[in-house]
């Protein structure tokens, strides 16, 4: 299997879809000369053409809504918002549009559209282009959305996303770009819906989310050391959820923490733990615990930055008080 | 309108000095790993911010860009708060926890810079809107890209101010780009001042790198909106020497080329304003001494910022809420 970065294994996914595809075509700023702010379209508009890589003015509603209306009348776009941050102002259209066209046309009118964006913390760039909005978009029935924390998951669930006749928000991690994974040679994909146990253990179930998934299994390698075995869940799609692999884990585990970026108010760490609660209270032997950002916009200066998302040693400590704190 | 004094015209060339050497600055810190975040520096575009700015009043208001710099310094921002802030620093404009995109000084009238393209046009109308409510006589001056002008933001806030009359001067600072999208490639207009015309508000077109026309044309457009005549639009042609943002390998030359930098450098604001200075009895010496005098300022500001702390974590949490 080929060692691949997270960026690579999105763009192999959009290159196999548009040469399967005649109808997959990307839009959105700075997607075509300068291959995408993150590099992520480098090259397909020199393959493609600039007529199925399209660079948009910014014109972050106009890009949501010109891809819908594209997708209700046979075209599969993927359309690139630069940051989650600027999705607010393509709301309407995700939110009143997309999401609504299927069910209001009782079922007649198809929306396959793919939204990515870029989400997280970690390149200093302040409180307007470093949230994690995914509880937003995941709020709302009739859109779906995607996290992946691994290139072997990026590459499987993009293509996944586009063959999808739903619109799926497709949430990228900045910080994941650069990281390396397997990636097969050859087609796969990876069902959206679908959670992954990134490593199996018996003493209690981390579910974790994108870039949390990474700094969770340095947790669990720290946690190992001192005997204690983490069983790591990744939803990777955020809706819909599969709650019953979480639930599956919890019977094994009987104790759960809940990581993400995200703040914890209102966040899908509420939803996962009141699903838990609803389907699998008799099997938790301690309270469910979430380990989230902090209640604060992200600021600027680094040692801040760093503070207010969770780190590896918070995740730990908070594993560590939930399985020793009863003895 | 009255002549320019040699006072205001050495003003106006201090503070284009002041710009582009803390931007300079800038590059070098930025390499060096002090600054963290992104630098979106305004190097070529100097005379935009300085010939609207030294048109306004102290209590007149501006809302800026990701591209801001230029316009804080401009407005009488101060240079070791500005440094202090990039480097992330407690002492810092918003005590680190905003950075080069975020920078506000609201006694100076500096509503604040803004990472959303876009984001700062509505702002500005608000603040007009305010304004004119409270009978204040302010004026207010939005400054943006000819990028930004394809938002809805944009459409939606000329519209409204033309419509209210309110007193608030766009300028828009067309320097051909949106990151690498050319403005030929982002809309179908040469001249973003024609879009005045379809809210009801004159559009004007000037040589952005000529800062004594900039201000020329700033003049008429705040006295008209202090005069209660409403909104203007004015689109300043202009060009950046650097890349998008510092990382924006050899200044953005994957999308433009060579021969376009060098020509719009042939250009520059600076060089060209020393020249009419010298012709109108400047002397060379005289300019060298501003040149010092704006070094050893900015190399003040690096030293304050340096020497400054790091803000406690607990500022992390702090302020999100007022009262
Ligand atoms: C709403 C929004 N969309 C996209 C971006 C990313 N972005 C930052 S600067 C920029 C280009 C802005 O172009 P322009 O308005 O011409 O300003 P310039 O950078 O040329 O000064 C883009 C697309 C953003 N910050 N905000
Ligand atoms: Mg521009």
């Amino acid at each position: 299997m080929a060692i691949k970065t997270y960026r690579d294994a999105l763009r192999e996914a959009m290159r196999e879809e548009m040469l399967r595809d005649a109808m997959v075509f990307i839009m959105g700023e700075d997607v075509g000369v300068y291959g995408g702010i993150f590099g992520v379209t480098a090259g397909l508009r020199d393959e493609f053409g600039e007529g199925r890589v399209k660079d948009t003015p910014i014109s972050e509603a106009a890009i949501a809504g010109a891809a819908t209306g594209a997708a209700m009348t046979g075209m599969r776009p993927i359309a690139e918002i630069m940051f989650v941050d600027f999705t607010t102002i393509a709301m309407d259209q995700l939110v009143n549009q997309a999401a609504k066209w299927h069910y209001m046309s009782g079922g007649r009118i198809k929306v396959p559209l793919v939204l990515r964006t870029t989400t997280g913390i970690g390149r200093r760039t302040a409180a307007q282009h470093s949230q994690s909005l995914e509880a937003w978009h995941a709020h709302v029935p009739g859109l779906k959305v995607v996290m992946p924390s691994t290139p072997y998951d990026a590459k499987g669930l993009l293509k996944s996303a586009i063959r999808d006749d739903n619109p799926v928000v497709f949430i990228e991690h900045k910080m994941l770009y650069n990281e390396k994974g397997e990636v097969p040679e050859g087609e796969y994909l990876v069902p959206l819906g679908k959670a992954d146990i990134k490593r199996e253990g018996s003493d209690c179930t981390i579910v974790a989310t994108s870039l949390m998934v990474r700094r969770a299994l340095a947790a669990a390698e720290a946690l190992a050391g001192e005997g204690i075995d983490i069983e790591l869940v990744d939803p990777r799609t955020i809706r819909p959820l599969d709650i019953e692999t979480i639930c599956t884990s919890v019977s094994k585990t009987h104790r759960l923490i809940i990581v993400h970026e995200a703040c914890g108010f209102c966040g899908v760490g509420a939803e996962i733990a009141t699903e838990v609660m609803e389907q699998a209270f008799f099997e938790l032997d301690a309270p469910v615990v979430r380990v989230t950002g902090k209640e604060a916009p992200i600021p600027f200066s680094p040692s801040l930055e760093d503070y207010v998302v969770p780190s590896v040693e918070e995740i730990a400590a908070a594993v560590r008080c939930l399985v020793k704190g009863g003895e | 309108m009255e002549a320019l004094t040699m006072e205001k015209r050495l003003k106006m060339y201090r503070l284009m000095l002041t710009i582009r050497a803390f931007e300079e600055k800038i590059v070098e810190v930025y390499a060096q790993g002090l600054m963290p975040g992104l630098a979106h520096l305004y190097v070529g575009e100097e005379a935009v911010a300085v010939g609207v700015c030294t048109a306004l009043e102290p209590a007149d208001l501006i809302t800026s860009t990701h591209r801001g710099h230029g316009h804080c310094i401009a407005k009488g921002g101060d240079v070791k708060l500005m440094m202090a802030e990039m480097f992330g620093k407690d002492t810092g404009y918003c005590r680190g926890k905003g950075g080069s995109m975020h920078i506000s000084d609201i006694e100076l009238g500096i509503v604040g810079a803004n990472g959303v393209v876009g984001g700062g046009i509505p702002l500005a109308t608000g603040a007009a809107l305010s304004a004119q409510m409270r009978n204040s006589g302010q004026v207010v001056v939005c400054f943006f890209g000819d990028g930004a002008s394809n938002n809805g933001s944009f459409h939606e806030s000329l519209n409204l101010a033309a419509l209210w009359r309110l007193p608030v001067v766009y300028v828009c600072e067309n320097n051909g780009y949106g990151i690498s999208v050319a403005q030929s490639r982002h809309q179908a207009i040469k001249d973003v001042a024609v879009r005045a015309a379809a809210y009801g508000m004159p559009g004007v077109t000037v040589d952005g790198n000529d800062v004594e026309a900039v201000h020329a044309a700033a003049r008429v457009a705040v006295d008209r909106a202090r005069q209660g005549e409403g909104p203007t639009l004015l689109e300043c042609k202009t060009y950046r020497f650097r890349g998008h943002h510092e990382g924006d390998p050899n200044r953005g030359n994957r999308y433009r080329s060579r021969q376009e930098i060098v020509a719009w450098e042939e250009k520059c604001p600076l060089k060209g304003y020393e020249a009419k200075l010298l012709a109108g009895g400047v002397t060379w010496e005289q300019l060298e001494e501003l040149k010092e005098k704006v070094q050893q300022a900015i190399e003040a500001a690096v030293q304050y910022a340096n020497a400054s702390p790091f803000p406690p974590l607990t500022a992390a949490l702090a302020d999100v809420y007022a009262g």
